[in-house]
């Protein structure tokens, strides 16, 4: 198991008005394409009528299928996106002072907050087709797919090793071939790894982009989501279970024919000059390796993209690096004057819509509904750390355990959490709790695995000698957790937990309202405030809300965990 | 080979390379360097780390613009990566992904030449330099000395008129270093390597006296050529060979050779000290050489290469020691030796505590920078200092890896003589309890 740092803490970078030209950009972006649907928002749109959802469990493969299509349509553009705009932000300092920090406020915007808009901004270009809501389904998924790749990708471009750099311009490659012979397989580990992580994000929204209700009209596309969807709609838990199971065989799928052998083999391409244990080949990847035809169809797949990555594309990088020749101050500023420009656009654009439908205490509500939300992400942490930490350490510790239930936690961080929820709300509804109080554990239920196995593969990876030290001198108990384990384990606790409490926030918007046939369950938060107005049409308040919970997001990470990242790998560190 | 008369492969004019500082003076990494190179020789450029001569390899091999001076390639103005040089690195440089074959392959396809040339042409290279068999291995799986040799196929594999190397054996063992070297000088006697000629950087003396044919000894701050050697000896050449031995004996004298005198008269005379970066040399391994000096069969004087020698040193690593020792007077370097002075001998019989105000008196009367230091956290009211303000001093005097390598010195030094004490985390000097409540 590798620790990679997490992309929200990737940067390290101290936060300067380039953060406050990237908020304002896209916020502006995204005003636009609220704009363009709030047009068609208006406009009926009930002419497109969906192929119905039926509950007949037979259907269920069928589902299935089409939802894992609209994953892997969303990777290869996210892939796509990764490949050209990290590469951009990389290669160009000009770029990357903008296109970094943009990365980094789009990372922190809650996806679900906008699916209304991005459906029907895509509805508007594919005007009574289905495709319309597919391409926003697939665009949902890609958004949450995309950042941490790119930002993964961006970070390896920016750590090649200065002599391979040398090498591949002293023998004179060209772009193209450095970018396939050296770019691209220097970032393979990271980008294989945050590929898989983002993937097993992304079932969560692909479920939720499925069915998707924008004031009277709900979009159904075939898939497992619209299945559930349906299912909760007619009270229907013997159905909710079939797609419980149908999920628990995709994501099984899924885990075992691409997810472990794609890490397994991105392990060749890890820059170290020891060949390090390894750990047993996944069987699929032994599978691919050992049998003749699969070596055969690999080889001649291999000879291919091999061809192409040899072609001489580009202007041969023969320049020589001049280290005195100062960037042209001219350039410069025209860059900055045009950005400039544009950020005042956006500023302008942002302000007068804002100004025309809102009040300042709207903006109260908004931040006293985020405080509420806060105050539930903070208090699960808080209980997951409880309760994973020392479960996750004794895992650790045993090799044996290690080995069996690692897998079993990367594979429950994929499993789509929402489709969990129904069983809950019914138990909520059935005992007449508070929605307020047991809502809040659905915000969790997806993303509290990372926790567990980044917690695990720390304690896995605490040095033997240190344990044998520790075990010599007979540290035992609370001494042992203060000074010997927690410091240990801290680096890989915190790259667990902020991608838990990321993922929280984001979970916020489907887990504080739940619904079970006529009966709506509702508790107080941002969230629920962002749902509401999703389901009311209220664009103003969705943009509101949206800001907000970013808001939140950020400073949450900027204040919190990159000083706590920092301090954790400064600390527990040799050298 | 072909000792004829004609234009020389490469030339280096008045070359100069120099970085912009804004606050002061240019920093100058090289000045007025001058090289030929004809077909035929193997030319080792010679200096310790720090003398600019890595900066002009990656000058000569076209990845580096010189600020001033020109370069000329086969007569003609060299502006990028030239076809008819290839490199060898010092840390091998080989990609992690790439098996044998396909590395050695790189420059080929970056050429565009076709497959079956490729094939035929890197089997030739790989077969050359005894890699034979490995053909589908990954560099992990190679020790050292095979991952170099796989570096030299893949420069070799381009037929490259000029072959530079940068230390292509400092990263390997003392054993492995001499059997690639006996190797390289083979091949090139029996004419089967395909290039004309070698450009080798070198802080190993013996290594540059073995291989190359004529010697430029570089001067540090700024780089220069201080000295050029011819080396008479024919191949194969013997390490024990008294005329063998006396070269490098001399070489050891020219590089130890002070411009201007070592230790100043009057001690903290001015902020000047702040310029000389320090080198990173630990007090464990100070006292250790000074033990090794004071004891027999030194008995406080030590010929440089003898010890280096005993040592199992490079000049490289046993030059900043010595230096290290002239500079806090624990000793003098003179003529390629090493002298114990009075006070190291001092140092040497102290016990422990001692040992620490010896050399905390040593520090405070010859690193400016510590003195400095310790005078600010005095007058400060709460006794504590920001490390910031003395790095951005230093990084006047010097490039900022300097900088930042002289002031982790400083503060290892200043702990150990327990001077001041120094918060990680705050990046701050400050004193022991005790010593505040002194002050």
């Amino acid at each position: 198991m590798k620790n990679f740092t997490p992309p929200a803490l990737a940067g390290q970078r101290v936060p300067n008005r380039w953060d406050g030209v990237a908020m304002v950009l896209v916020m502006g972006v995204l005003l636009g394409v609220i704009s363009v649907g709030r047009h068609t928002i208006s406009t009926p749109i009930a002419a497109i009528q969906g192929t119905p959802i039926h509950l007949d469990p037979s259907y269920l493969p069928g589902y299935a299928l089409r939802t894992a299509a609209r994953m892997f349509a969303a990777l290869f553009v996210s892939l796509l996106f990764t490949f050209t705009y990290a590469t951009l932000a990389a290669k160009s300092r000009r770029a990357g002072l903008l296109l970094i920090p943009i990365l980094d406020i789009l990372q922190s915007v809650p996806i679900l907050g906008f699916l209304s808009f991005t459906v029907v901004f895509f509805l508007g270009l594919f005007p009574g087709q289905e495709m319309g809501a597919e391409f926003a389904s697939v665009f949902v998924i890609f958004t949450s797919q995309a950042w941490n790749m790119a930002f993964s990708f961006y970070q390896s471009l920016t750590t090649l090793p200065a002599d391979l750099q040398e090498a591949a311009r002293s023998f004179r490659l060209s772009p193209w071939q450095k970018f396939w012979r050296l770019d691209v397989p220097f970032a393979m580990p990271g980008l294989v790894w945050n590929t898989m992580l983002s993937m097993s994000g992304g079932w969560f929204f692909v479920v939720a982009s499925e069915a998707v209700t924008v004031g009277n009209t709900t979009f159904a596309l075939p898939g497992i989501g619209s299945y559930v969807a349906t299912a909760l709609d007619q009270r229907n838990l013997r159905a909710i279970f079939y797609a419980i199971l149908a999920m628990l065989v995709v994501i099984l799928l899924y885990d075992q024919l691409i997810f472990r052998p794609l890490v397994a083999w991105s392990g060749k391409f890890r820059f170290e000059t020891t060949a390090s244990v390894s750990a047993p080949e996944p069987w699929m990847l032994k599978l691919l390796r050992r049998t003749q035809l699969f070596r055969n169809l690999g080889e001649a797949v291999g000879a291919v993209f091999g061809s192409v990555f040899r072609l001489r594309l580009g202007r041969s990088a023969a320049a020589q690096v001049d280290e005195n020749r100062a960037p042209s101050k001219l350039i410069d500023r025209l860059w900055y004057a045009v950005i400039a420009v544009l950020a005042l656009y956006a500023g302008w654009q942002v302000v007068s819509f804002v100004s025309t439908t809102l009040h300042w205490h709207d903006l109260g509500t908004a931040m006293l509904m985020g405080a509420y939300t806060m105050i539930r992400v903070i208090v699960l942490m808080v209980i997951a750390a409880l309760i994973w930490v020392p479960i996750g350490v004794w895992i650790g510790l045993r090799p044996k355990a290690t080995r069996i239930a690692q897998p079993i936690a990367q594979f429950l961080a994929a499993f789509p959490a929402n489709l969990l929820f129904p069983p809950v709300v019914v138990a909520i509804v059935y005992f007449h709790v508070s929605a307020n109080i047991w809502l809040t554990p659905l915000m969790l239920i997806g993303t509290q695995w990372y926790i567990l196995f980044n917690v695990i593969a720390g304690a896995a990876a605490f040095p033997g000698d240190m344990k044998e030290a520790v075990a010599n001198f007979r540290v035992r108990g609370w001494l042992w957790w203060r000074k010997v384990m927690i410091p240990g384990i801290l680096p890989y606790f915190i790259t667990g937990a902020i991608t838990a409490s990321g993922g929280a926030w984001n979970a916020s918007i489907v887990a504080e309202v739940a619904s079970w046939g006529k009966t709506n369950l509702m508790a107080q938060g941002l969230g629920a405030y962002i749902a509401e107005a999703t389901a009311d049409g209220n664009t103003p308040r969705i943009v509101l809300g949206v800001v907000v919970m970013s808001g939140f997001v950020v400073i949450f990470n900027r204040l919190l965990w990159r000083p706590l990242y920092a301090y954790a790998t400064r600390r527990t560190t040799l050298g | 080979m072909d000792h004829t008369v004609e234009t020389p492969l490469l030339t280096v004019r008045n070359c100069r390379q120099s970085y912009h500082k804004e606050a002061s003076a240019d920093l100058v990494v090289l000045e007025d360097v001058e090289l030929t190179l004809r077909a035929g020789e193997i030319v080792g450029l010679l200096g310790r780390s720090g003398s600019g001569k890595s900066t002009l390899l990656r000058i000569v091999s076209g990845l580096l613009k010189p600020t001033a001076g020109e370069v000329t390639w086969r007569g003609t103005p060299l502006t990028g990566p030239a076809p008819g040089v290839a490199m060898v690195f010092q840390s091998f440089a080989l990609f992690p992904w790439l098996t044998v074959q396909e590395n050695v392959e790189l420059g080929l396809e970056a050429q565009g030449v076709k497959r079956a040339e490729r094939e035929e042409r890197s089997e030739a290279a790989i077969d050359l330099i005894g890699l034979g068999g490995y053909d589908g291995a990954y560099p992990k799986e190679l020790s050292g000395g095979m991952r170099q040799r796989v570096g030299l196929a893949r420069a070799l594999v381009v037929h490259p008129d000029l072959l530079l190397m940068d230390e292509p054996f400092s990263a390997l063992d003392v054993l492995t270093a001499e059997t690639l070297r006996t190797d390289l000088i083979d091949l090139w006697m029996e004419g089967k390597l395909p290039v004309k000629s070698i450009l080798i950087v070198t802080h190993n003396i013996e290594e540059a006296v073995l291989m190359c044919d004529r010697i430029l000894v570089f001067s540090s701050n700024p780089g220069r050529v201080a000295h050029e050697l011819k080396v008479p000896f024919a191949h194969p050449r013997n390490r024990f060979d008294p005329a063998f031995r006396q070269m490098v004996d001399d070489i050891y004298g020219i590089m130890t050779r002070r411009k201007t005198p070592e230790v100043p008269a009057t001690p903290a005379a001015a902020p000047t000290g702040f310029a000389t970066p320090l080198h990173p040399v630990g007090t464990n391994l100070m006292a250790g050489l000074m033990e090794t000096l004071h004891n027999p069969p030194y008995d406080g004087r030590a010929d440089l290469p003898a010890l280096a020698a005993a040592l199992q040193y490079e000049a490289d690593e046993l030059l900043p020691l010595g230096e290290t020792l002239g500079l806090l007077g624990f000793a003098v370097l003179e003529e390629g030796d090493l002298i114990l002075t009075e006070t190291g001998r001092r140092f040497v019989e102290a016990d422990t505590e001692e040992r620490k105000t010896i050399f905390a008196e040593q520090l405070r009367a010859h690193v400016p920078l510590i003195a400095a230091i310790r005078q600010v956290i005095d007058q400060r009211p709460n006794h504590r200092a920001s490390a910031v303000r003395f790095r951005d001093e230093l990084e006047d005097h010097m490039s900022p890896e300097y900088a930042e390598e002289t002031l982790r010195t400083v503060i290892a030094w200043g702990r150990y003589a327990e001077i001041f004490e120094y918060d990680e985390e705050a990046q701050q000097f400050g004193l022991e309890e005790e010593d505040e409540e002194k002050v």
